[in-house]
C-alpha cells in the first residue's frame, strides 16, 4: 500500500523541522514531550491577536462577539474531534495536568470519603498520580495500583481483583508515555461500568496518534493537552459526560463561571462555563481547533498507519543493535520507543544524540514509579510523529551505532 | 598551577577538537579515567541528585589544601566531574571560593550548568564551594 500522506509536503508545514542544530539537520524525536506546530497553528494565534483580539462572552461590541464565536466554534471542533455529544461536555483547561487536578478536587471532594479507593496504574505519569495522592492526604482515600505484565501491558486479571465496594474511580492512561502501550480502555471501562464505577482516561499521549470516540468508548472523563496534539501550549481539554459535569461543583471561582453574585450567595453558570473561571484562553482554543482540523485533514487512521510503519521500522532496526534493550513490547503500541544500550547511561546517550542533531528524551519521563517497577533509573526515549521519516530513523540508528562504539 | 592556568590549559585542549563528538569522546575518556570514589564515601550524604544523573562528591582537607573526589553514574558527567576536580582540587579554600569557572562556558559545556538541566553539575560546583567555606570556617573559628 502506498502511503497516502505526502510527508515532504507535511514537513514544509513545520518550519522548525528544516532548521539545523550544531550544524546538523534537526531530527526531532521527542514528540511525546511536545509536538512541533504547523504554520497554520502559529498563524491562527497571530490572526487572533492581529484581527479579533477581545475579551469574550461579556462584550457587546463587534470584536468581542467575533472572538466569542471563534472560541465557541473551537469548543465545537473539539467536541467533534473526540465525538462528544454536546459542547457542554468540553471544558477548556490549561492542559492534562489541570484537568486531572480539577477532577481530583471536584470529583474527589464530592464523591470520595475516608477509606474510599481510586484505582490507577503502574504506568501513569506523575500528573495522574500526584493529584490523587494529594486527595489521599486530604480525604484519607486509598490508591490501588494496577500492576504490569512482562510486555508492559496492564495486568487485567489483577486489575479486576482490585475492585471493591469502596472503589470510586478508575483513572488510567490511554497510552503510556514511556512504554507506548495502548491500553484496552474500552474493556477497562466496561468492567468498571459493570460495577457502576466511573472511568477517567488520560489521553495526553493518545489524541495525536489515534482516533478517539468518547461515545463509542462510553468513557466518563477524558483529558488531553493541546501541545501534544500539534496545538499551542497552555490549553487542554477535560471531556466529561454531561450528567457527571452537572453533578460536580466548580473547581476555581471567579468571573465567567457565575450566573449571579451577591455577597450572600453566588449562583454558578451552566455548563461548560461553570468550570472556566476567569478569562479563558480564547487564543489557545482557536489555535487548538486549527491544529485538530489540520490533523483531521489527513485522517487519523492514515496518521496511525504511517506512525505504525515508523515504529515497526525503528524497532526492527534498533533490535539489530548489539546490547539494545527496548522497554515496552506490547502488541498494541504507539510510536514511542524507550531503550537502553549496554550499560550506557541514558544521559550519555541523550547528550551524544543531541550533538548529532537528534532530539530524544532521557530520564524517568515523569513516571518514576514505573522506573522503580522496571528496576531502572531511566531510559532514552524516541517518540515519532507523522512528520518524521524513515530516513530520519536510519540516521537515528546510525547515530546510536556510532555512539555505542564510543564507550 | 593556579586555577586559571589549569582552566586555560583545558580550554586549549578543547580548542583542538572542532567536532562536538570529538570533544565528547575526550570527555568520555576523562570520565573513564576518573579514579573511583572510595566506596565508603559513596553514601547518600555525599550524593548530589540532578535531574538526569547522580553525582557523588567527597572532600578532604589537609595542610590547608582541599582534595576532591567524585563519581557519577553517567560517563559524560563523570568526565565533567573529572575536569572540575582537576581545576579545583589541591587549592586553598580561599582560592576555591574566589574561583570563576569560566572554562565550562569556553569549552561549550555551559548547557550542563543551566539550573533546570543541572544534572547535578551546578549543584556540584556549589557543593565544592560549600566545602571550601566549611573548611575555611573550621580553620578560622
Amino acid at each position: 500500500m502506498t502511503n497516502p500522506l505526502d510527508i515532504k509536503a507535511i514537513r514544509n508545514d513545520f518550519p522548525i523541522l528544516s532548521r539545523t542544530v550544531y550544524n546538523r539537520p534537526l531530527i526531532y524525536l521527542d514528540n511525546a514531550a511536545t509536538t512541533q506546530k504547523p504554520r497554520c497553528v502559529v498563524e491562527a494565534i497571530e490572526n487572533v491577536y492581529y484581527n479579533q483580539n477581545s475579551n469574550i462572552h461579556r462584550g457587546v461590541h463587534y470584536l468581542s462577539q467575533r472572538a466569542t464565536e471563534a472560541h465557541e466554534a473551537a469548543r465545537a471542533t473539539v467536541r467533534d474531534f473526540i465525538h462528544a455529544t454536546s459542547s457542554n461536555e468540553i471544558i477548556f483547561t490549561r492542559g492534562t495536568t489541570e484537568a486531572i487536578n480539577l477532577l481530583a478536587t471536584s470529583y474527589g471532594e464530592t464523591f470520595c470519603n475516608e477509606n474510599d479507593e481510586i484505582i490507577i496504574s503502574t504506568m501513569e505519569h506523575h500528573a495522574n498520580i500526584v493529584p490523587w495522592q494529594m486527595l489521599r492526604d486530604r480525604k484519607g482515600i486509598k490508591l490501588k495500583i494496577i500492576p504490569l505484565t512482562e510486555t508492559g501491558e496492564l495486568d487485567i486479571p489483577a486489575f479486576e481483583s482490585l475492585f471493591s465496594e469502596k472503589t470510586k474511580l478508575i483513572s488510567v492512561t490511554h497510552v503510556s508515555n514511556v512504554l507506548g502501550t495502548i491500553n484496552p480502555i474500552k474493556e477497562i471501562i466496561e468492567k468498571a461500568h459493570a460495577r457502576n464505577i466511573p472511568v477517567l482516561i488520560d489521553g495526553a499521549q493518545a489524541v495525536s496518534h489515534l482516533a478517539v470516540d468518547v461515545q463509542q468508548l462510553d468513557v466518563d472523563f477524558y483529558v488531553f493537552s493541546g501541545h501534544k496534539v500539534y496545538g499551542p501550549n497552555g490549553i487542554g481539554v477535560l471531556y466529561g459526560k454531561e450528567n457527571w459535569l452537572e453533578m460536580l461543583p466548580p473547581y476555581h471561582g471567579g468571573g465567567e463561571m457565575i450566573a449571579h453574585v451577591s455577597f450572600d450567595k453566588t449562583i454558578f453558570a451552566d455548563l461548560p462555563f461553570k468550570f472556566e473561571a476567569g478569562t479563558p484562553d480564547y487564543v489557545g482554543s482557536v489555535a487548538l481547533a486549527t491544529a485538530l482540523n489540520y490533523l483531521q485533514s489527513f485522517g487519523m487512521d492514515n496518521i496511525a498507519a504511517y506512525e505504525k510503519s515508523l515504529l515497526e521500522d525503528a524497532t526492527e532496526k534498533m533490535l539489530k543493535i548489539e546490547g539494545m534493550q527496548i522497554f515496552g513490547n506490547a502488541p498494541q503500541k504507539s510510536s514511542v520507543i524507550s531503550f537502553l544500550v549496554n550499560n550506557i547511561h541514558p544521559f550519555d546517550m541523550g547528550t551524544l544524540l543531541d550533538k548529532l542533531g537528534i532530539a530524544v528524551r532521557t530520564g524517568h519521563h515523569c513516571a518514576m514509579p514505573l522506573m522503580t517497577a522496571l528496576q531502572i533509573d531511566g531510559t532514552a526515549r524516541a517518540s515519532f510523529a507523522f512528520y518524521n521519516t524513515h530516513d530520519e530513523i536510519d540516521a537515528f540508528i546510525a547515530a546510536i551505532e556510532r555512539i555505542t562504539k564510543m564507550f | 598551577m593556579t586555577i586559571n592556568e589549569k582552566q586555560d590549559q583545558i580550554i586549549e585542549i578543547f580548542e583542538e577538537y572542532s567536532d562536538w563528538m570529538d570533544k565528547y569522546a575526550y570527555i568520555i575518556e576523562l570520565g573513564n579515567g576518573l579514579s573511583p570514589i572510595d566506596p565508603k564515601n559513596k553514601v547518600n550524604q555525599n550524593l548530589i541528585e540532578g535531574c538526569q544523573s547522580r553525582v557523588w562528591l567527597d572532600a578532604k582537607y589537609q595542610d590547608g589544601i582541599i582534595h576532591f573526589a567524585g563519581e557519577s553514574d553517567a560517563v559524560i558527567v563523570k568526565g565533567i566531574v573529572s575536569l572540575l576536580i582537576d581545576v579545583l582540587s589541591n587549592h586553598t579554600p580561599d582560592e576555591i571560593l574566589n574561583a570563576d569557572l569560566y572554562f565550562i562556558d569556553k569549552i561549550g559545556l555551559k548547557e550542563h550548568l543551566s539550573p533546570t538541566r543541572a544534572n547535578g553539575l551546578l549543584a556540584m560546583v556549589k557543593q565544592m564551594k560549600l566545602y571550601a567555606l566549611a573548611f575555611k570556617a573550621q580553620n578560622n573559628p
